[in-house]
C-alpha cells in the first residue's frame, strides 16, 4: 500500500515536474504561448486586460461608497428620465445610448469581417459607421452631463437628490468611459482612412482593423457592466 | 522588416472568416438582452429578483460581446488563459471592500448620528 503510494507520487513527479518546467518556459517566453498570435493583437488584449483593471477598480470605488454611504442613494430610473411628448419615461436616454453602443459593436464587427475578406469599401464604410454612432454616444453623454450640472445641480461633492457620492461616481466613471469611446472614434477615423487609402491592401495586413475592433468591443464591454451597475442597479 | 514577411501573420488569421449573418444574430441578441435588462427597471422589479435578472442579463451579454465580437471563442487557450484569469483576482478586492464598506457604513451609523 505504501509502496503503491510511494511509487505513484514519484512517478507524478517525474511527470509533473517537467511539465511544470516546460509550462513556466513557454511563458516566459512569448513566442511560444502567443505564437501565431499578431504581436499587436496580443499587446491590445494585454493593454485591454489593464483596462478591465482600472474600470473594476472604479465601479469596486463606486459599490464601497454606495454601500456605506448614510443617505439614500438618489434614484437613477427618475434623475435620468425624459420628457417626451408630456410623459416621463425612466432611463430612456441611457437605454438609447446603450443601443447606439450596440450597434456601433455590430458595425464594428461586420468591418473587422470584411477587412479579413480584403473588401476596402465595406470595411472602410463600416468603420466610418462605427465611428459615427461613437460621437453620436458621446453626444448624448455631453447632453447628459449638461442636464445634470446645470438642470439638476448635480456636482462632485454634493447633489440635491440625495448621497453626496453619487456624483463624483457618476462624473468619474461615465467621464472615464466617455474618454474611451472619444478615443475609439478619434482611432477609428484614422484605421478608416488609411483602409480607404488602400494602406492595408500594399502590406496585405488587415490586422489593425482587428486591432481597433477589439479596443472598440471592450469600449461596449465595459458600458454593458456601466449600464447594469451604475444605472440599474 | 523584410524577414517576417506579413503572410505570416495574417496566415493564422485566415480561420477568422465566419458568415455575416452569425455577426447579425448576436447583434440581435445583445438588443434583446439590453431590452429585457431594461424591462426589468420599466416594469420596478424589485429585490433579489432584479439584481439577479441585472446580473445575469449582464453576463450574457459580456459573453457574447467578448466570445463571439472580440473572437475569443476562437483564440488560442493559452490566450484565453492570459487574459480571462488575471480579472478573477478582482473578487478578492470586491470582498475586502465589502468589508471595507460596511465597517464605514456602521462606524457612521453609529458614532457619527447616523449623518455623513
Amino acid at each position: 500500500m505504501a509502496q503503491t503510494i510511494l511509487a505513484q507520487t514519484s512517478s507524478d513527479r517525474e511527470v509533473i515536474a517537467p511539465a511544470l518546467r516546460e509550462i513556466a518556459a513557454d511563458w516566459s517566453a512569448d513566442q511560444e504561448v502567443f505564437r501565431h498570435t499578431h504581436w499587436g493583437k496580443a499587446m491590445m488584449w494585454i493593454f485591454l486586460l489593464s483596462d478591465t483593471f482600472i474600470f473594476s477598480c472604479f465601479l469596486t470605488g463606486y459599490m464601497t461608497v454606495r454601500s456605506s454611504a448614510v443617505l439614500p442613494w438618489p434614484n437613477t430610473a427618475e434623475v435620468f428620465a425624459l420628457t417626451i411628448g408630456g410623459q416621463d419615461i425612466p432611463l430612456i436616454l441611457i437605454a438609447i445610448m446603450t443601443f447606439v453602443l450596440i450597434s456601433s459593436s455590430g458595425t464594428m464587427a461586420m468591418a473587422v469581417n470584411f477587412g479579413y475578406r480584403r473588401d476596402r469599401r465595406k470595411t472602410a464604410m463600416l468603420m466610418l459607421l462605427t465611428a459615427l454612432f461613437g460621437a453620436t454616444f458621446v453626444s448624448m453623454q455631453a447632453f447628459e452631463w449638461t442636464k445634470l450640472i446645470f438642470e439638476e445641480g448635480v456636482r462632485p461633492w454634493s447633489n440635491p437628490m440625495g448621497a453626496p457620492q453619487f456624483g463624483a461616481t457618476f462624473f468619474m466613471i461615465t467621464g472615464f468611459h466617455g474618454l474611451h469611446v472619444t478615443c475609439g472614434v478619434i482611432l477609428l477615423l484614422i484605421i478608416a482612412s488609411k483602409v480607404a487609402r488602400g494602406h492595408y491592401d500594399r502590406t496585405g495586413d488587415y490586422s489593425a482593423v482587428e486591432i481597433a475592433g477589439l479596443y472598440w468591443h471592450f469600449v461596449d464591454l465595459v458600458w454593458v457592466f456601466i449600464f447594469a451597475f451604475f444605472y440599474l442597479w | 522588416m523584410q524577414d517576417h514577411p506579413p503572410i505570416a501573420s495574417s496566415a493564422a488569421h485566415e480561420g477568422q472568416q465566419h458568415p455575416i449573418s452569425l455577426y447579425l444574430k448576436v447583434w440581435g441578441l445583445l438588443f434583446l438582452l439590453s431590452a429585457m435588462s431594461y424591462l426589468v427597471d420599466y416594469m420596478h422589479v424589485q429585490g433579489i429578483v432584479r439584481w439577479t435578472l441585472i446580473v445575469t442579463f449582464m453576463l450574457l451579454k459580456a459573453g457574447l460581446i467578448v466570445s463571439i465580437f472580440m473572437h475569443m471563442a476562437w483564440e488560442r487557450l493559452s490566450l484565453i488563459y492570459a487574459i480571462m484569469v488575471p480579472p478573477l483576482l478582482l473578487l478578492v478586492l470586491v470582498r475586502i471592500m465589502t468589508i471595507e464598506a460596511n465597517y464605514a457604513f456602521w462606524t457612521r451609523a453609529i458614532f457619527m448620528g447616523g449623518g455623513g
